[in-house]
């Protein structure tokens, strides 16, 4: 079993219009959204049955009023701005989107007014899609964790494909470079990087392929939109030469990524055209990369 | 003031948008840009970098004395991101773990911790005519964006009026970014991954109680779906930017917005006056 985790450093490149077009053509893979504070697989794949789970993880910091004498110590302690006094009761007040969760100022208080809660996070979910198993996310807002989140989404991937003793797991990534991309890709079988032909598309995809580099991973590369400018499209296929990855080919700027968007379809599943063949030839490369 | 430029979804336009508001209203009064997207600030790449200076940014994480230190494990037992470990006697220290708390030291019975800077990246400050702007740069490998942002938000200056380019997406990150700002301009384009993740985005800034408006980029023959969405959510559309071949070649570029559309200059200003 091979997972390949679709990441772009760029945000809005195509990594989830490629990834869902990529596990329809694998015909057997279970499929990880783990862009879990903004996921979008879900419009192409549509689920149908779906089990979630609650996912917990991290402490809030919990406030007694009546037992607050408003000192402020606890605030004084707090390196994340996450407490202040009421203006008018003078009492504790918590901004648990800032709170995050150390336990600090439970040490420090006179009262013994704070205590910390187990903070939900989100939910995961299990759907059924056409093209396999779905394991999905969805972050509680302005929730930390997100790396736990996805290490998550991922565990529960890899046992269901076992399980269903599929060849593959097709990974949609979040953008960046931090903690949710880190947990995205550590371990996995290979890395696409899905870059654009801009400025910052080009910035970005350096960028990523180095934390791919970092974290020794087999690292592929193909261009979307790429005759919006294709100087740079060929200096993404040199740089890919120098970073060690495997070019895959450019992807023409098509409108039918939109239609095919609406129409809750992945491109490979619409009236064939330059895009939808270019990702075939991608699809078909990356399995020969893995062939036994 | 301090105005910040969001979206759910990655690649809507945040920083197109961030770059010729802060170009546009430069041109009246002094405005400063600061690039929260720390994990991958592209503002740079559209402007003029004169009497450009970096500096480390760090993080405190916790240093043992192991001469000190008993191996009790108070420290570690305490500590709520598991940075910190006893195994055979001896204590281990995880930086990426770190959150810098401080908590650690206060647990310590033998004062055998001190915290100890570790950098995380860097800040970036640089000049493009009239506009002063800095952008954070996380280092690779390196997980936590949020002290990052912070710092780079530190760079605010009270008189001035500060634009902010944040980093997609509704967790930490982008909050850590947006809150304390005073207006929010949401960035989405007319497609269903747009219009899903404007819903997010906005959930978030209302949860933040931070007066917000819609920027439609792209916009076209779908508009109508956003626009109905908007109107039943009670968010108002503030701006449309069409799509466009000439822009998207343009912005590829590395041109802002303000060399195809010159005239928008105008609009943001008046964008800005009627907020």
């Amino acid at each position: 079993m091979k997972e390949l985790v679709v990441i772009s450093g760029k945000g809005g490149t195509g990594k989830t219009s490629v990834a869902a077009a990529l596990a329809i053509l694998a015909r057997q893979a279970v499929i990880a959204d783990c862009d879990v504070d903004a996921a979008d697989l879900h419009l192409l794949l549509q689920p149908q049955k779906s089990e979630s789970q609650i996912f917990r993880s991290g402490h809030v910091a919990m406030v007694d009023t009546e037992a607050c004498i408003g000192c402020g110590t606890c605030m004084r302690v707090c390196r994340f701005e996450a407490i202040q006094l009421d203006p008018v009761s003078g009492k504790a007040v918590i901004d648990p989107l800032a709170c995050e969760g150390c336990g600090a100022c439970t040490d420090v208080c006179l009262s013994s007014a704070l205590w910390f809660e187990e903070r939900e996070c989100g939910r995961w979910l299990v759907s059924q899609t056409r093209a396999g198993t779905l394991v999905h996310a969805r972050l509680n807002i302005g929730a930390e964790n997100s790396g736990k989140l996805v290490s998550l989404v991922r565990k529960k991937a890899r046992s269901l494909a076992e399980e269903q003793k599929v060849p593959w797991i097709i990974v949609d990534g979040p953008p960046g470079t931090g903690c949710a991309v880190i947990a995205s890709i550590t371990n996995a079988d290979a890395v696409l990087v899905v870059a654009e032909a801009t400025v910052s598309g080009q910035h970005d995809w350096k960028r990523v392929a180095q934390l791919a580099q970092y974290f020794k991973i087999p690292l592929f590369v193909c261009v979307n939109r790429g005759d919006i400018h294709p100087l740079l499209t060929a200096e993404i296929e040199a740089e890919a030469l120098v970073l060690n990855a495997q070019f895959l080919g450019t992807i023409p700027y098509d409108q039918k990524f939109n239609q095919a968007q609406w129409q809750g379809l992945t491109i490979v599943e619409t009236q064939v055209g330059p895009a939808s063949l270019v990702i075939r030839s991608l699809w078909d490369q990356i399995q020969q990369q893995f062939k036994p | 003031m301090t105005l910040a430029v969001a979206s759910g979804k990655g690649g809507t336009g945040k920083t197109t948008v961030a770059v010729a508001l802060a170009l546009s209203l430069a041109g009246t009064r002094s405005v400063q840009l600061l690039d929260c997207d720390v994990e991958e600030p592209n503002t740079h790449l559209f402007l003029r970098q004169h009497r450009r200076t970096v500096r480390t940014i760090n993080t405190l994480v916790p240093r043992v004395d192991p001469e000190v230190c008993t191996g009790c494990g108070q420290c570690a037992s305490h500590c709520a991101f598991n940075a910190l470990a006893v195994t055979g006697g001896k204590l281990m220290i995880f930086p990426e773990l770190c959150h810098s708390c401080g908590r650690c030291l206060r647990h310590c019975p033998v004062s055998a911790l001190t915290e100890t800077p570790v950098p995380i990246g860097t800040l970036t400050q640089a000049e493009d005519g009239p506009l002063c702007y800095s952008w954070g740069t996380l280092d690779l490998g390196q997980p936590m964006a949020p002290p990052l942002i912070r710092e780079v938000r530190k760079e605010a200056s009270v008189e001035e009026l500060t634009v902010i380019d944040s980093p997609p997406g509704t967790s930490c990150s982008m909050i850590a970014a947006v809150r304390g700002s005073d207006y929010v301009f949401l960035v989405t384009e007319p497609t269903p991954f747009g219009l899903n993740d404007l819903g997010l985005a906005l959930e978030t800034v209302k949860g933040l109680g931070i007066p917000h408006g819609v920027i439609l980029n792209r916009s076209g023959r779908a508009d109508a779906l956003v626009e109905e969405y908007c109107a039943r959510a009670g968010v108002g559309i503030l701006m449309k930017i069409p799509e466009s071949r000439r822009v998207a070649e343009a912005l590829a570029r590395g041109k802002t917005l303000l060399d195809p559309m010159p005239e928008i200059a105008h609009r943001f200003v008046e964008l800005m006056e009627s907020l």
